[in-house]
């Protein structure tokens, strides 16, 4: 197990081929394509739970504002879609054909300049990637070099989120306000609808999400790493020892924002709509609830907790829908009170350990001898 | 835009435009009064805020109805003990929660944050299933429906000077009970430095526990003082809290005169703004010049001088 010692440590590299087993065999061919298009759009979040472990977990900045990423993503995809859904045949009826519908409801004539990049789904990907990174890069750049932190950033972000969802809903002739962009149906000619599409926008979801968590494994692993996690604990020391603790921050919530970004765009080509509900103060917080349950040092643990926590809303919220906020409102203060490393700390306390025992135990009367155990064993 | 109008017309237009502010001012300032408490004295995110403060419509709203089922005659005056019972209810709720959540998580401010934000969403539920949800109103006295005419084109209305008088009330009492009485002494030594306050002897936990109540006590009241002007329901809360939460910012966490003045000046550029542009943009642009600000000055307008 060479590549253990390298990339993952062996708990780690279990948790990776579970969760590669689950996504790409066990879901897809247990599910129809109904359910399997709900975990797509769990999996979302996962995008965005990830992001935050980097931040929240690592860098000890919590963003209650990523719904803002998520969304910035989300519409630049959305109207990407709806340009090619409001094409000159399709929308020959409006006054004016060829702009999507709710600007022709909103007397917009002409196609505003911010949209004519959108016809290009290169530059959409682009803006995909650009638009969130640089919003985060200039948020961070002004919050972290005046070393504002803790419950301020997450206050300010939390109002950026609200400013966000209020010109999104009052700028309707721009935006689509409170419906958000519906109706988008093909990429590039493809039609994202039928039961086909979905299953492939799965799989190409799943192995993003993979990437992603490459990345961020990369990113814990290497030295950059190893900093965030010594400014959460001694900002202060580390600053003394010389690094620009604000460059680091504004690169881990960069990331993050980039990270969540990509989820959004996922989500507007999975469900096939995007609209403010996703962009404000109640999603963003329950952003981080995935994040906390799942654990927030874990990158695992993170898409995990995004998964369990929807999949019990969608089953909880369809046959009690009382009971969905109660038991929503019990599992942040549960996950705060009883376990704050989440369901990865409570593996990590209580299975971990019975697991490694076993092996161990195995091993021993086998004769091998074990090295992987301690270099599984985390630093931290 | 200012062509259809003459010069008098504009001049009331601008005070009338003006007194919406300040009432808008007070609901923020009597909200902002709690949380200050709470955030600033503390260090508690206390995100149920807009809860507490549900609360306290609901109970002004329960106890105007029992007065107009069973002391009709009382009914003048039925909102002085709704007050009461809204500061009763909400502190002892508050209390309660210090005790069962907050105690636990001094150490640990963002997630104060979390876990309070389970709260609210229970207590939004709980409110849900009891009293229903369709937003409530409260039918107001007769001698608090009208409103004053100062001049011919200059009239405000009567309910938002009460609540304005109120707020009025409320500020000066907490500014005496945190300044001046030997129990506001306690809080504050207890908030500058825990363990010395404990070795002269006060019980902190004691005194935790009454902040915590107070601020939430408070909440109840401004609830029960926004009956007096809009409807409740059971996410009402929610609308308000960030709003709340970038006034005690905006103006210091821990001065109760940068609370006031912050929002002054939130309220007034809000009702202003809104007298030229839509309501959400004037929204947006209120909200984005906080936040330049707070760029700009981290620690709000009247930061306290605090060796750290």
């Amino acid at each position: 197990m060479i590549i253990s010692s390298r990339f993952f440590n062996r708990s780690e590299l279990i948790g990776f081929i579970a969760l590669a087993a689950v996504l790409f065999v066990i879901l897809p061919l247990s599910l129809d394509v109904f359910r399997l298009n709900l975990v797509a759009k769990y999996l979302t979040y996962a995008f965005v739970a990830i992001g935050l472990v980097l931040c929240w977990g690592y860098g000890g900045i919590l963003s209650l504002g990523q719904g803002v990423f998520f969304g910035l993503g989300g519409y630049c995809m959305a109207m990407f879609l709806k340009l090619e859904a409001s094409s000159i045949e399709n929308t020959k009826i409006q006054s004016t054909p060829g702009i999507p519908d709710f600007m022709d409801w909103n007397q917009v004539t002409s196609l505003p300049l911010f949209w004519q990049p959108f016809h290009s789904l290169s530059l959409t990907i682009l803006a995909i990637i650009l638009v969130p990174g640089l919003f985060a890069l200039i948020i961070g750049t002004a919050m972290f070099k005046r070393r504002v932190g803790g419950t301020y950033f997450a206050i300010i972000t939390q109002a950026v989120a609200a400013i966000l969802t209020i010109l999104i809903v009052g700028q309707q002739g721009y935006t689509g306000g409170i419906n958000g962009m519906t109706d988008l149906r093909t990429l590039k000619g493809w039609d994202i609808r039928p039961d086909h599409a979905k299953v492939i926008l799965y799989f190409v979801e799943v192995v993003l999400l993979f990437v992603c968590i490459g990345i961020a494994q990369f990113i814990r692993l290497t030295k950059l790493g190893r900093i965030l996690v010594a400014m959460r604990e001694q900002e202060d020391r580390v600053r003394f020892s010389g690094y620009s603790v604000a460059n680091f921050k504004i690169f881990a919530f960069c990331m993050a924002a980039v990270f969540a970004a990509i989820g959004g765009a996922m989500f507007a080509l999975n469900v096939g709509f995007m609209s403010p509900s996703f962009v404000g103060i109640v999603p963003s917080i329950e952003m981080v609830i995935y994040t906390a349950v799942g654990g927030r040092m874990s990158i695992f643990g993170a898409v995990w907790g995004a998964i369990l926590v929807n999949f019990a809303k969608t089953s909880l919220s369809e046959s009690f829908p009382q009971l969905w906020l109660f038991g929503l409102g019990a599992l942040f203060i549960a996950v705060v009170l009883a376990f704050p490393n989440g369901l990865s700390g409570l593996w990590a306390d209580y299975a971990q350990p019975r697991i490694d025992r076993l092996f161990a135990s195995r091993k021993s009367k086998a004769g091998w001898n074990d090295s992987s155990v301690a270099d599984g064993a985390p630093a931290e | 835009m200012f062509g259809d109008y003459s010069l008098g017309d504009l001049g009331s237009i601008f005070v009338m435009q003006g007194f919406a502010g300040l009432i808008l001012f007070s609901v923020y300032v009597l909200m902002a009064l709690g949380l200050a408490i709470i955030f600033g004295q503390m260090g508690v995110i206390n995100m149920a805020h807009g809860e507490f403060m549900i609360l306290g419509a609901y109970v002004t709203w329960m106890t105007s109805n029992l007065f107009q089922t069973y002391l009709p005659s009382l009914f003048s005056g039925y909102f002085f003990l709704a007050m009461i019972l809204a500061f009763v209810a909400s502190g002892a709720l508050g209390m309660l929660v210090e005790w069962v959540l907050i105690r636990h998580l001094y150490k640990r401010p963002l997630d104060t944050l979390l876990a309070t934000w389970g709260l609210s969403l229970m207590l939004q539920q709980a409110y849900r299933s009891v009293f229903g949800a369709r937003e409530v109103g409260v039918e107001l006295p007769q001698w608090m429906l009208g409103s004053l005419h100062i001049t011919d084109s200059i009239e405000v209305p009567i309910n938002g000077v009460f609540v304005m008088c109120l707020t009025v009330l409320i500020t000066v009492g907490v500014a005496y009970v945190m300044y001046k009485s030997r129990w506001g002494r306690q809080v504050r030594a207890v908030v500058q430095n825990r363990i010395m306050a404990g070795a002269v002897g006060i019980n902190t936990e004691k005194v935790d526990r009454y902040t915590f109540g107070l601020g939430c006590g408070i909440a109840g009241v401004a609830g029960s003082a926004f009956t007096m002007i809009g409807s409740t329901g059971p996410t009402s809360g929610q609308l308000y809290i960030v709003d709340t939460f970038l006034v005690v910012v905006f103006g210091g966490a821990a001065s109760l005169l940068g609370t006031i003045a912050s929002a002054f000046s939130i309220s007034q550029t809000q009702s202003t703004l809104e007298f030229f542009m839509s309501g959400s943009m004037a929204k947006v642009l209120t909200l984005l010049a906080v936040v330049g600000i707070l760029m700009l000055r981290p620690q709000g307008l009247f930061a306290l001088k605090v060796r750290k």
